[in-house]
Formats: C-alpha cells, structure tokens, sequence
C-alpha cells in the first residue's frame, strides 16, 4: 500500500508539484500520465525518495520520511528516466549492482545467477558480455529494467508488497519490446507486488493500467480507472489537444493498437 | 557528456559473460606477488652487496642466535636506511594510487586526480604553513601537535581544498569536467601563490628543505617519519574498501545510488575524508609526488573493468609497485647523485595523461 496525503514539491523555491494525493493497492499498475513538464517525474522522485516533499508519504504504513535508503531500497526498486554512467561497466556488471543494497527475495544461493535471469526477462539473453556503453538507447534502457528487476526480484517479501517505480520505462522502446516491458510490469503486479509508472502512451496505459492519475501543471486532474479518467474532456483540458477516444479512423487509414496484441 | 567519454575503453575484449570478478582476483594475486618482488629488489639494489638471499635469509632467522645472514654494516643499511624508504613508499604509492581512484568514483570522472585538480597544492600549503611558521606564529599550535602537526596541516589544506571543490563543480550530483578541472586549476594557483608568500619569508635552512621536498621526494625517511604519517595512511587505506560498494552504485548516478540503498551524503563525506587524509598524509613527507593517482587507475580499469572491490586494492598494490619503481629510477639515473620522484612521475606521467586525453579527444566534451 502506497499513500500520499496533499504532497508538494517545491525545487529552488518554485512550486513544481501541488497537492497531490495519490494511493494504491498491491497487485495494481498505477499509471501515471500528463504532458511534458507537469511535474511527473518531479512526484516520482518524491516518492522515490530523492526530493523533500511537504505533506505526508508512506509505504505499507511506513512514513518514507524516516526511512534509511536500505530500509527504502528493500521495498521498493526505481528506474529513472535516463541513467548516464560514468564508467565502463559490462551489462552484466551494471544488473548486478542491483543485488547491492536490499534484499532480492531469490532463494538462497540463486543470486548469482539471478543478472542472467533478469536479462533474459527483458530480451537481452547474451548481452551480459557487452559494455553498456556501446548498447542502443532502448537496450540500455531494458538492462536498467534488469537491474531494477534484480533489486526486488520476489514482489513479496517477508509477506509485504514491494515496488516498482518507473519513469517512462518504454518511451525509447520498439513496440515488441514495450509489450515485454508491459507484461513484466504486470506479471509483477499479479504476483503480489505494485508498480507505479509514468507513460506516454495511453493506448498503453489503457490497457495496462489499473487506475491512472493524470497531473496538469504539478496537480492532479483526474484520478479513477482508465475507463472513468479517459474522455475527450479530459484529454483536451489536460493536452490542449481535440482528440476523440474511441473513434476509428476514416475510410481505409491504417491504425495499429498494442491492444490488438495476440 | 561523461558517459561518452569513456566509451573508448570498450574495445578491450572483456570476459563474454561479462563478469571479470575472476580476472581481478587473478590480478591482484599477481599483484600482490609484484609488489613482492619490487619490495625485495629495492631492499637489495645500490651500493651495498647484500643479495637478496641474504636478506630474506636474514629475515627468515629474525633474532635467532648465530644469525649471520647480512653483516652487521649491511644489516643497519637494510634495516635502518632501504627499510623505512621502501615502506614510505609502499604507504604512498598506495594512498595516492587509492586516493585517485576513490576521487574519480565521487566526482564520477576519469580525470579527476588530487594532484591535478588542486588537492595536492592544497595540502601543500598547509605543510609549508607548519614548516614556515611552525617556530613562530603557529608555535602554541605546532608544539602542542608535536610531530602530528605537519600530516594535520597538510589534511587541513587538502579537505578544504576538496570540499570547495566538490561544491564548485557538481550540481545535482553531475560533476562537469570543465568546472572541476577549472576550479582545480584556480584553487591551485591560489594555493601555490599562497605557499609562495610562505616560501619568501622562509630562512636559507627552511628553503633548501622545501624546495627539495616540494618536488616530491622520498629521501629521508626515517622511522619517525613514518611513524607520524603512516597510522594516517594505513587508516584512510582501511576505510576505503568500505567506499567500494557505494562508489559502484555512483557510477550510475548520486539518486540511484541512493536507490540502491547507499546512504550517499556519508559515502560522499567519508570519502572526502578519507582522501583528503591519505593525500594530505603523503604530501607532508613526500611533497607533491604527481600523476600516480591517475595513471594507476586508468590502467587497471583497462584491465579488469571499473569494479571498486577490485580496482581500490589492486590501485594500492600497483600504486606501490610503481612508485618503487619511480624510486630506484630517481636514485640510480644520476647516481650518485639522486632525482626527486616527482620529477620521474611527472615524465612518465604527463604523457600519460596526454595519451588519455587524445585517446578521448571528441568525445570529452568540455
Ligand atoms: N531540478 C529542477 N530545477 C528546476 N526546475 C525543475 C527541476 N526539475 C524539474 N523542474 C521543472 O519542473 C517541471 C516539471 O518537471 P518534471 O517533473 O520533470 O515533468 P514531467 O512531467 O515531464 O516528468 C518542469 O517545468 C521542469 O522544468
Ligand atoms: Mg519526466
């Protein structure tokens, strides 16, 4: 359980994220979605941890203001929006930092094959070897999934739900590997765990989202399940954009949905 | 950007399954023999005929009666001359090497190096500042230090020099490379220009005293000496592999770590710490002996990938080796005659870092 009571968020004095309650409940996907700049990220990092917040956040009961980073780490894993690296680790090297602080869940002995384990989740079976830094956006991008995947590999532990958070985890990925990345996501959630994630997508975030929060210039605009939140009010308020949800194209205009996925 | 920079790296072939753990144990082991063998040969090399043999035989026997092993001329030599030498270099080589590798891990930069980005003129200040005015404004301060007061006022020059640093060049845990190699170069202008103000108002004795000492050197060790710095040395050295872990996670970035679970601000602090003692430590009996904190690291990551838990003790072992190394150059090049260690670093150092920079030319992006 994830709740957060009128968080706000103010960087250099200026007010980025106002008054947002969010919660939510193990086995959920949380998506979170809104356009550039309306504070997304900025209320990630809060619940994250990494931001001083006004207002009140806790984790399964806990108050995150109060916790240690490893006490944070064993609940909850966090995939950034973009990760730069200093220096030239092997994927494998990068996965295994995963393992570093809390506690993966694997059975015993089983972490040192669980980098592997997480690669080949993510579709990069045989990319151990290779320098992080010679991989493609969207493959660096899926060996930081295998690192956070590593870190709270069981989503239950010691019979309480962990976390995932993710900023934009398929932005940079093709529409296959956005799929698997989906999937994970959700595979987690049914296991007993949560995931929080900001998307782009809302075809995406339709399909795969339990309930959506949408922020609007560092507020929230609407919260509820993708059915009551998406409408063509909201989208045009929210993305100053006429979209109508549900409407076919005209005449023989092709169109691909990740929902006709088979 | 950073991350580009180091791309280069990438083309030595690595361990297919991407973990190089092994090859780093091997490394040190062989390492550690190295350093084996540099110890033994800079204990046997110069104007004495105790071999090697006897050496170890002398040794080996310890106080055991009927120990004739080394006479008693070359005992005094072994023991009391090549011996407190050899052990201040093994201490410095190391702390430096160490020193270099932990700074880069914090400032999450290939280039940082306490000598080059103003630690080092910084602990020097403080040195000077005690061996200048230590008999006279600082007197109260320096005899109630007695021979602590050097190390500490060398510490005291290097933490400040390094925190100043650190806040000067990193916003929101990116370090920009122009402003750290910048601000280093600033800090270090005004330190020596500071140190400068010291050294005119040095008498004939204190003069000749500093200027071979500001060139990096290790004659004149003596147990004492080592005695005083050393305890700081092998402390700061202790603590480091304690950093490993954290300064891994950092690689990807001061808010991962954190979600890691490294409490970072104290990683970052005990590092600085840890730093700032080690440098400050050796540049109080060895003046500014340069080059090695970069130089060692940069090779040993080549060689088994950028690991801390590795990297940190195999840069002490090869720190060490080298800089014996540099000091059986520096004493026999101009025998009998001897070169200060700063300058042999510095020669085979700077087209070091050179080569560096021209193997990352286009894609460091100042
Ligand atoms: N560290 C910062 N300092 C100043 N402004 C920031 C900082 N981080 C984000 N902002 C501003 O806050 C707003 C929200 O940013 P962000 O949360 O990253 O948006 P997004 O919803 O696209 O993830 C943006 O206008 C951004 O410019
Ligand atoms: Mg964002």
């Amino acid at each position: 359980m994830i709740e957060a009571r009128d968080v706000s968020v103010a960087i250099g004095g200026k007010g980025i994220v106002a008054n947002v309650d969010f919660d939510m409940r193990p086995g959920e996907i949380a998506a979170i979605v809104g356009p550039n700049g309306s504070g997304k990220t900025t209320f990630l990092r809060a619940l994250s941890g990494d931001l001083a917040y006004s207002g009140e956040v806790t984790i399964n009961g806990r108050d995150l203001s109060v916790m240690k980073p490893v006490e944070a780490a064993m609940l909850r894993a966090v995939l950034p929006q973009a990760t730069t690296l200093s220096f030239p680790f092997t994927v494998r090297e990068i996965v295994r930092l995963g393992l570093l602080g809390g506690r993966s869940g694997a059975l015993p002995g089983e972490d040192e094959r669980l980098p592997e384990r997480a690669l080949a989740r993510v579709d990069l079976d045989g990319f151990a070897g290779r320098f992080y830094q010679e991989l493609s956006g969207g493959e660096q991008q899926r060996v930081q999934l295998a690192r956070v995947l590593c870190q709270v590999w069981a989503p239950v532990l010691d019979g309480k739900p962990r976390y995932l958070f993710l900023d934009e985890p398929v932005s940079s990925l093709d529409i296959k590997h956005q799929l698997i990345i989906m999937n994970i996501a959700r595979d987690f959630a049914r296991r007993g765990g949560g995931v929080v994630a900001i998307l782009h997508d809302l075809n995406l975030t339709a399909m795969y989202a339990d309930r959506i929060f949408v922020m609007h210039r560092g507020r929230l605009a609407a919260t509820g399940s993708p059915q009551d939140v998406l409408s063509d009010d909201l989208i045009e308020k929210v993305f100053d954009c006429r979209l109508r949800v549900g409407v076919l194209p005209a005449g023989d205009m092709p169109f691909v949905l990740p929902q006709s996925a088979v | 950007m950073v991350d580009q920079s180091i791309a280069g790296a990438g083309t030595v072939a690595t361990a297919s399954d991407g973990d190089r753990s092994g090859r780093a144990r091997i490394a040190i082991l062989a390492l550690c023999l190295g350093l084996a063998v540099a110890v033994l040969l800079s204990l046997t090399s110069g104007a004495s005929d105790a071999s090697a043999v006897s050496v170890v035989g002398d040794w080996l026997l310890g106080a055991a009666p009927g120990n004739e092993a080394l006479s008693a001329r070359d005992r005094l030599i072994v023991y009391d001359i090549r011996l407190p030498r050899v052990t201040l270099g093994v201490l410095i080589g190391a702390a430096l090497a160490v020193s270099g590798a932990v700074m880069q891990g914090l400032f999450r930069n290939p280039l940082a190096d306490p000598g080059l980005i103003g630690v080092s003129a910084g602990a020097s200040l403080g040195a000077v500042s005690v061996i200048v005015l230590g008999a006279t404004v600082l007197a109260p301060i320096t005899s109630m230090l007695g021979t602590l007061a050097l190390p500490l006022a060398a510490f005291c020059g290097g933490l400040a020099t390094t925190l100043v640093l650190y806040q000067v060049a990193t916003r929101r845990g990116q370090t920009s490379v122009a402003t750290m190699l910048l601000a280093g170069i600033a800090l270090a202008a005004l330190a020596m220009a500071l140190t400068g103000i010291l050294i005119f108002m040095a008498d004939d004795r204190q003069l000749r005293d500093l200027t071979f000492w500001q060139l990096g050197s290790l004659a004149g060790a003596t147990w004492q000496k080592i005695g005083s710095v050393g305890p700081v040395i092998v402390l700061a050295l202790a603590a480091m592999p304690f950093l490993a872990r954290g300064l891994n996670a950092l690689a990807l970035g001061e808010a991962t770590a954190g979600h890691l679970g490294i409490p970072v601000q104290r990683l970052k602090y005990t590092a600085i710490v840890g730093v700032s003692a080690a440098v400050g430590a050796s540049v109080a009996v060895s003046g500014g002996i340069g080059f090695v904190g970069i130089v060692v690291p940069h090779l040993l990551r080549l060689a088994i990938g950028p690991d801390n838990r590795y990297l940190l003790p195999a840069s002490a072992l090869l720190g060490a080796c080298l800089l014996l190394l540099a000091d059986a150059v520096a004493r026999t090049i101009v025998a009998p005659a001897e070169l200060p260690i700063g300058i042999v670093t510095a020669i085979a150092g700077a087209p070091f870092f050179l080569w560096i920079l021209l193997r990352k030319r286009g894609v460091i992006d100042l």
